[in-house]
């Protein structure tokens, strides 16, 4: 097990930055901060619904932007799986969060912090079978 | 135009607390996912700090009867416990374990202009549209 207290504080501070933003999104617009419904929603346009969608995700983009410039660390290393896996992983992100109605914001920050019994459900699956694919990649040699 | 500028410094806030809380790095990510191997709970402070902000926000928030910007909440109000949500859950949840990357850090990651980055994005929008086009009538 890894230790590191800087990087539990970090985590904390980073995790609190998101729930007052996710707060901020349902004071101003009433809306929940789940990245993957927000994105959808643009995939599948629905009237009235693609400029507040699209102004969110620009958003996560642009700070992304800003991490790279300021805060370069945030990104310390590509992804080594290679362009096949990554594209099968997205692939696998795209249809379950749309399945599973939600991702790691929408269920596991917001609907948790609703007290969200199919959030809770959703959050334990989804941390669960990510660690049985971490399990198995190694398993294949492909850590 | 309100709710336009309200959700995109909302979702620039939200990039910043990811990159700042590690959730922007994969190998982290799978580090926390790695249970059985040399564990990383840290992210694990980053759903404390989220649940733990948003819970006492979202109580104080929804005592009001309408958003500032808006004329209505927009909440889930479902409680079905449905095969889908815990198929889907899952596999999502490989997904992640695979690339290390969820939707939010996934898109706020194309700043960096990785190949990788932008064929996990592409895929998952098209794994989306798969769903949305496809799957989800035929799932009903």
């Amino acid at each position: 097990m890894v230790i590191d207290i800087n990087s539990f504080l970090m985590a904390l501070l980073g995790g609190i930055i998101i729930g007052t933003a996710s707060a901020g999104l349902l004071l101003f617009v009433g809306r929940i901060a789940g990245i993957s419904g927000i994105t959808a929603g643009l995939v599948k346009p629905a009237k009235g619904e693609v400029p507040w969608r699209a102004a969110f995700v620009g958003g996560l983009v642009a700070g992304g932007i800003g991490l790279v410039v300021f805060y370069p660390q945030a990104f310390p290393a590509v992804i080594s799986r290679g362009p096949l896996l990554t594209a099968i992983a997205g692939l696998f992100v795209g249809v379950g969060t749309q399945m599973g109605s939600g991702c790691t914001s929408g269920h596991g920050v917001c609907g948790i912090s609703r007290l969200s019994g199919r959030s809770i459900v959703a959050t334990l699956t989804f941390i669960a079978s990510g660690a049985a694919a971490v399990v198995v990649m190694r398993f294949v040699g492909l850590t | 135009m309100k709710i336009v500028a309200s959700a995109f410094v909302s979702g620039l806030l939200f990039a910043i607390g990811l990159g700042l809380a590690g959730m922007t790095d994969p190998a982290k990510v799978i580090g926390f996912l790695d249970f059985f191997g040399t564990w990383d709970p840290s992210l694990a402070f980053v759903m404390v700090g989220g649940i733990l902000s948003y819970a006492v926000a979202f109580r104080l928030i929804t005592r009001r009867h309408a958003p500032v910007f808006g004329t209505q909440f927009s909440l889930p109000t479902r409680k079905d416990l449905t095969p889908q949500l815990i198929i889907g859950s899952a596999l999502f949840g490989i997904g992640w374990g695979i690339a290390g990357l969820c939707p939010g850090p996934g898109l706020a990651s194309l700043a960096t202009g990785s190949a990788s980055v932008l064929a996990f994005v592409v895929a998952m929008l098209g794994g989306m549209a798969l769903y949305k086009y496809f799957l989800e009538k035929r799932l009903a």
